[in-house]
């Protein structure tokens, strides 16, 4: 697969950049002509992640994330988001639904959203180096399915 | 991120708006348990109307409030909900737990 298309933004690890993580996705998608429900898709796995990234990520300081964004001739769009946090010691544990090392206002529920959201969710983490999650999603379009 | 309250006898309905993701949840759920200590309700609806985005954040925050509600004996039912967020409680699961009511007239594109 060869991208033909790529962004990288890099902003800190600020809640208040959650809003602005997914509008530059939506922004991006924006070129495919993606539906309104594929564009909420896309918009709700990267609050997933970048929420991630600021709560589990950084807890005590703030830090560097990265959003790097792919689009590729199939219609596939890829986005990566980038921390050099704490990382996540046991990654199957991570994804169990409901499980979380968030407080009260965490579900635990942030990668099942990620993974019924996208096509392909693929996490890498090491302990003290940070997190990379990596999601796919097929935009179809409000064309139709592609040919 | 907008919330309102309306209290008749003891049922309150509570109106949120606007995106609920992470940054604004952290001001949002004192707010809401705040005036469920309040008005201390017997039914709790949450009228998500004016909702324009929801991530798992509103799922953390609609738990919240019914497991405050299950300690008060009361119940909490969750109206109007957009079609964006409806798929969020969905993949959540929290239909198992709480009435879930679509939003009347949109089209629900996740069915």
């Amino acid at each position: 697969m060869k991208a033909y298309n790529t962004v990288r933004i890099e902003f800190e690890s600020r809640s208040s950049n959650e809003g602005f993580a997914r509008a530059a996705a939506a922004c991006f998608a924006a070129q495919l002509d993606p539906t309104l429900e594929e564009l909420n898709d896309i918009k709700t796995a990267v609050s997933e992640a970048v929420t991630n990234a600021i709560v589990h990520g950084y807890p005590d300081r703030l830090g560097k994330i990265t959003m790097r964004m792919k689009l590729y001739e199939n219609r596939v769009l890829e986005i990566q988001i980038k921390d050099w946090g704490v990382g996540i010691p046991d990654i199957a544990r991570a994804k169990t639904p409901l499980f979380t090392t968030g407080g009260e206002d965490r579900s635990g529920m942030g990668f099942t959203i990620m993974e019924s959201f996208t096509d392909l969710l693929r996490v890498r983490s090491e302990v003290g180096r940070g997190t990379t999650v990596t999601m796919r999603k097929l935009l179809h379009g409000r064309g139709g399915t592609p040919s | 991120m907008s919330i309102r309250s309306e209290v008749e006898n003891r049922t309150m309905t509570l109106l949120v708006g606007g995106e609920i993701d992470h940054h604004q949840v952290k001001s949002l759920m004192p707010e809401v348990e705040r005036r469920i200590d309040l008005h201390l309700p017997n039914t709790l609806i949450v009228d998500l109307s004016g909702v324009t985005f929801m991530d798992s954040s509103g799922v953390a925050l609609l738990l919240r409030a019914w497991r405050r509600m299950q300690e008060l004996e009361g119940r909490m039912n969750v109206t109007q909900v957009p079609p964006q967020a409806a798929r969020i409680l969905r993949a959540a699961g929290l239909e198992q737990m709480m009435q879930i009511e679509p939003q009347k007239g949109a089209r629900d594109e996740s069915l």
